[in-house]
């Protein structure tokens, strides 16, 4: 179902924008209506990292007049293999200052505003409502909640892309479409990925290439929204695959019964985001708590450490386990306390405790240790809803 | 009956739910969704959603790179 023209026409194009924008004004579709939707259209892209680079890139070329970027990074040779906003003399950069040099360069009719910072709970908000559209590029779950629920909050469409290895996923998100087609990410995917189960580019790497696939998509349909052209990805998730050569498209609901967004909430403690360390010790030694299940089932022989506080022990806990608070564990002084001679299963609320605490764990020698990813809560999920959370 | 999970034919139990079947494939945990004939089951659905023989699902993972 098309969409109206998320954009209302700027007065008029200029010589030198119908000189440089005439293959669009050719496009009946486009034409010069368009153009001048295109014209005065806000769009913010969050991140200027892989998909953030063609983005940019391409709506500066087709006539955005007001583009923004957020990103508090820098330029790191290891961009330069997909990030191709940026290149060999922009390494050390803030990766705006380089984009916003880039874009210039690209199209000097165009206004860009640059914003030096990471996105957060404090200034996502004041940020979006700049906006008409939002381009989600960034490379973490807990900015990805963060920037649906602001977009919800808001009231923003905005276009979602992500990308690991040869795959990428493109959808467009807006809870408050009109003709009851309204919907957010959280519909798609209600709570993220446990800590250490997927993997980042960082960790996994990624097909430079696959940015451009994906970027251009994204642009595509922010082109298409503004100037309320052709069918939108709204309601559909488009799956890429660079390996098969496939785009596949699946629809999505609105999922009735999930919660309403009320609130900007604490993203990183959402998605479990742990340190370094503990991600590191989590990879590969992260169980599921059907796992953990299925371990008791099978009679296994192992140490069930619950490593929250005892206040959270008294509300809910895992039959069987043994509480001991993650502190005593990071400074060392329950080392002593743990079983040498059996495995040992860690957890806590959601994972990300049981994370820091494996990686001390693994430090300390006790190398097959393993935690589980989700913790009680995921628990109470999966294996016994009976039980109460918090 | 049979079912189609990205690509592979497995046999499940008749009135195998959305839930089991993931389960029994090893992905039912948070970060997924499932579509099922082209749509996705809302995760709240997978209990109550049953399979019909011949189904075609696709089990998608999220990813965060960008």
């Amino acid at each position: 179902m098309t969409l109206p023209p998320l954009v209302e026409p700027a007065a008029e194009l200029t010589k030198d924008e119908v000189a440089r924008y005439s293959r669009h004004l050719i496009i009946p579709d486009v034409g010069m209506d368009g153009q001048k939707r295109l014209k005065n259209a806000k769009v913010l892209v969050v991140g200027a990292g892989g998909l953030g680079s063609p983005a940019l890139l391409y709506l500066a070329a087709a006539g955005v007049g007001t583009l923004g970027v957020i990103d508090f990074d820098v330029v790191d040779e290891s961009n330069l293999q997909r990030q191709v906003i940026h290149g060999q003399s922009d390494v050390g950069k803030p990766k705006v200052v380089s984009a916003a040099e880039s874009v210039a360069e690209i199209n000097p009719l165009i206004t860009l505003n640059v914003h030096q910072e990471q996105l957060s709970t404090e200034n996502a908000r004041e940020l979006f409502r700049e906006y008409d559209l939002i381009l989600d590029g960034t490379d973490n779950f807990a900015t990805r909640y963060l920037v649906n629920d602001a977009a919800v909050l808001e009231g923003k469409p905005y276009v979602w892309g992500s990308i690991f290895r040869f795959e990428g996923q493109v959808s467009v998100f807006w809870e408050e479409a009109p003709n009851g087609q309204g919907l957010n990410y959280r519909d798609l995917y209600p709570e993220p990925p446990p800590p250490g189960m997927v993997p980042s580019c960082a960790e996994g790497g990624v097909l430079g290439v696959l940015c451009a696939s994906i970027g251009s998509v994204m642009v595509t349909e922010a082109i298409k929204l503004i100037t309320g052209i052709g069918e939108p990805l709204l309601g559909r998730l488009m799956v890429y695959d660079a390996l098969e050569m496939s785009y596949r498209t699946v629809k999505i609901r609105k999922d009735p019964e999930t919660k309403p967004i009320t609130e900007l909430i604490d993203y990183d403690a959402f998605c479990g985001v742990v340190s370094d360390a503990a991600q590191d010790a989590a990879a590969g030694h992260t169980i599921t708590p059907r796992e953990l299940k299925e371990k008791f089932d099978r009679g296994d022989d192992f140490a069930l450490i619950d490593v929250r506080e005892p206040h959270e022990f008294e509300i809910v806990r895992i039959p069987n386990s043994v509480l001991i608070p993650k502190d005593r564990i990071l400074s060392g002084e329950a080392l002593s306390e743990l079983p040498q001679d059996k495995p040992i299963v860690l957890h806590c609320k959601s994972g990300g405790r049981s994370a820091e605490a494996l990686a001390a764990l693994h430090k300390a020698g006790f190398r097959d240790a393993v935690h589980v990813g989700g913790g009680v809560l995921g628990w109470a999920r999966d294996v016994d809803p009976s039980l109460p959370t918090y | 009956m049979r079912a189609r999970v990205n690509g592979t034919d497995h046999d499940f139990a008749d009135d195998v739910t959305v839930r089991e079947l993931l389960d029994d494939l090893g992905y039912d945990r948070p970060g997924v969704a499932a579509a099922m004939n082209g749509t996705v089951v809302p995760r709240v659905r997978w209990a109550s959603t049953t399979v019909p023989d011949g189904a075609v699902l696709e089990v998608l993972t999220a990813v965060q790179g960008g």
